[in-house]
């Protein structure tokens, strides 16, 4: 189904600089086999959203242990805005469970909490980068 | 000749029956399981006068007060004085974090300190940030006035302060504002920089955004040399091994790295004209203290014997005070757990002993849902209490290093020691902490390390309550998250913006050339900023005018 490796893009938008868990993860996802694009923490969501454009992605991943993810839905919006409707968004890290929904309803696809394993990173990443390009290929004809 | 040959009979009957229980062991454990503690010490089941003996004491240990410090660095320990309670707080507006801190110092706490908010990480004031981001994980604090509210009714001339805030220390400078303004001397001002350590922000949590790597190092100059010369009862100087062992770095590393950072910043300022006994006693350590027992009591009690040798021997420091490793140690967030989290005040409790048994001088204690959040005021007295339980009704402050003499412990500690000395050794040979960082050999060490100890617990090698072993049906956490008012803080985003627009322009404009000048002449640039914060301007004014001047820093991009 896929031609070629899935190409995601891991970073970490807001103000906190703890990337111990997103360079575990790009790791996590590079060993997999996939495309890992790897950001620094503290970008900007233009920055992203630039990025994500550039290196063609199929999931952007955002590591948030300090509560960045409440910005998220900008990201999620700022996705759309660029034209990038079938980018599919995760999030792993410290988001509490009452938190959760509103992300989701943002248009969040999956939220890992701490505990989450490689393997169920992994075969999410492969759903979702799937689910991406049918999105996109469907957007194309369409 | 006799007491010798007696000595040779005694260590041979000793192996002997040593053999004879080992043999005993192994035939009923069967497939013994391998045990490697964090730092990657194997651990034997049972440790004996073979592994660590009495006649070692002299040189291995000595007596509390006096070097090598294994076992404390002052003559009485927490028999004299107990560590002091400082919890780290940081949340919402000042006015929030004022009644937090007041509420702990009537529980018990007997120092304060203050964490401020991210955007205050990243460099910039409450106006340019995104309002949801605003006081969830530390006080906006952007002007001196921000931090008298904070502090008020906080005797600051009584009370030890500790401000975790990296170069250019921009709260420490609003900080000695309040202090002029309350006609208090600043020689009264006592308490630590609890961040000023730049490299550790490098490695562990890429703090280039405020300042390129030289322009943090001229400022962190600058600044140890403005504190003993004007607050001489303020630690200008605090090594974060916390940091990079919350990065992946493991106790053993985590030591070696900080300790060969100390040795770097003790470099600098003797190169520009400092004298080493003027400043080696100001020079304060701050760690994480993990749940892996023994292992976190043997790497404080090597690293004191190891710094106190640098500083006697390697700087040529000959007061005493300059030879003390003193530290905070803080339990260790990263071993807490999301799944079932009562379950952390259990990890906080052992972390604790942990740190009280290594001889710390001060210790922040978890709250219980910091896994999830900022700690609610709930859990913040919990985390309290569980100090002054341990102290009161455990009673570990009835003898001194009452782990001393352990085999073990013994052992351990020397192990420790040489995978320390190890680390010191990969740095010295790069060229120092500074070199190594810039070539990137400290990020790589502490990504591998991360990896590894990840690794660990996915094959269960590592077990984790409640993660990959014991997990329960009810995953959903149902304890309260801290969130700060967002109308409040659009109010104090307002009143900020008012503040700004009503102060002297050219009393702001005139600092902040002089901030410029000093920056890029050889006049005491932390002087300027002070200078600088007196006169109302802000934080994100301070640093943007010294990115300018001496640099943006850039990431280090390490696989």
């Amino acid at each position: 189904m896929m031609g070629y490796p899935e190409r995601v893009l891991v970073t970490k938008i807001g103000f906190d600089g703890h990337d111990r868990g997103s360079r575990v993860v790009a790791a996590y996802l590079r060993d997999a086999g996939m495309e890992v694009i790897y950001t620094p923490p503290w970008q900007e969501i233009a920055a992203v959203v630039n990025l994500a454009l550039q290196e063609d992605v199929d999931v952007v991943g955002v590591s948030s242990l300090a509560t960045d993810h409440l910005i998220l839905p900008e990201l999620v919006d700022a996705l759309r805005e660029a034209g990038l409707h079938h980018v599919r968004v995760i999030v792993g890290g410290i988001i509490p469970q009452n938190e959760q929904p509103e992300l989701i309803s943002a248009g969040v696809s999956a939220v890992f909490n701490p505990g989450a394993t490689s393997q169920e990173i992994v075969e999410t990443v492969r759903r979702l980068a799937q689910e991406a390009r049918i999105a996109r290929e469907a957007a194309e004809i369409a | 000749m006799m007491t010798k040959s007696h000595d040779n009979a005694d260590a041979r009957n000793l192996q002997a029956s040593f053999d004879d229980w080992n043999a005993r062991y192994e035939r009923e454990i069967g497939r013994d399981r391998a045990v490697v503690n964090r730092s990657g010490i194997e651990v034997r089941p049972l440790y004996t006068p073979l592994d660590w003996s009495e006649d070692r004491y002299a040189d291995d240990l000595g007596m509390p007060g006096e070097p090598p410090y294994t076992r404390g660095i002052y003559n009485t320990m927490h028999r004299g004085r107990t560590w002091t309670q400082r919890q780290l707080i940081g949340l919402g507006t000042p006015q929030d974090y004022n009644q937090r801190v007041r509420m702990l110092l009537q529980q018990g706490a007997t120092a304060i300190s203050l964490l401020p908010c991210n955007s205050g990480f990243r460099g910039i004031d409450c106006d340019e940030s995104p309002i949801p981001l605003l006081g969830t994980c530390g006080t906006v604090v952007n002007t001196v006035n921000h931090m008298d509210a904070a502090l008020d009714g906080v005797p600051i001339d009584r009370i030890s302060t500790a401000m975790n805030d990296p170069t250019p220390f921009t709260l420490f400078a609003f900080l000695l504002g309040v202090a002029k303004r309350r006609g208090v001397p600043f020689d009264k001002i006592t308490g630590t920089a609890n961040q000023s350590d730049y490299i550790s922000h490098y490695v562990a949590n890429h703090m280039f955004y405020r300042l390129s790597q030289p322009g943090a190092r001229r400022v962190f100059v600058d600044h140890v040399k403005f504190c003993r010369e004007h607050v001489p009862n303020w630690n200008p100087v605090s090594v974060v091994g916390q940091h990079m062992q919350q990065a992946g770095a493991t106790p053993a590393e985590t030591m070696g790295l900080t300790l060969s950072t100390a040795i770097q910043y003790a470099e600098d300022c003797i190169n520009a004209g400092m004298d080493p006994d003027n400043i080696l006693r100001r020079f304060t350590f701050f760690f994480d203290i993990s749940i892996s027992f023994f292992e976190e009591v043997a790497k404080f009690r090597a690293g004191r014997r190891i710094w106190a040798r640098i500083a006697r021997d390697r700087f040529g420091a000959k007061d005493p005070r300059s030879w003390r490793f003193k530290f905070h140690g803080q339990t260790s967030g990263v071993d807490l757990t999301q799944q079932q989290p009562l379950n952390n005040i259990a990890r906080v409790t052992a972390q604790a002993i942990a740190g009280i048994f290594g001889g710390l001088q001060s210790m922040h204690t978890d709250g219980f849902d910091e896994a999830l959040a900022c700690p609610t005021e709930a859990s913040a007295r919990i985390a309290v209490a569980t100090q002054n339980i341990l102290r009161e009704e455990a009673h570990l402050c009835d003898v001194i290093d009452p782990l001393g003499g352990s085999y073990y412990v013994e052992a351990l500690t020397n192990e420790m020691e040489e995978k320390i000395l190890e680390v010191m050794d990969v740095i010295e040979k790069a060229g120092g902490m500074y070199k190594a960082v810039d070539a990137g050999i400290v990020q790589r060490m502490i990504g591998k390390s991360a990896l590894a100890y990840q690794n660990r617990i996915e094959s269960g090698a590592e077990k984790v309550v409640g993660v990959n072993c014991y997990q329960t049906e009810a995953e959903v956490q149902d304890v309260e998250t801290y969130r700060p008012d967002r109308a409040a803080m659009e109010a104090q985003v307002a009143e900020f913006r008012a503040f700004k627009a009503a102060r002297d322009k050219r009393a702001v404009s005139a600092a902040l050339d002089d901030l410029a000048r000093a920056a890029n002449g050889a006049e005491n640039v932390y002087e300027k900023v002070v200078d600088a914060a007196l006169v109302g301007v802000t934080h994100g004014e301070i640093i943007a005018c010294l990115r300018r001047e001496l640099g943006f820093g850039h990431p280090q991009m390490v696989a």
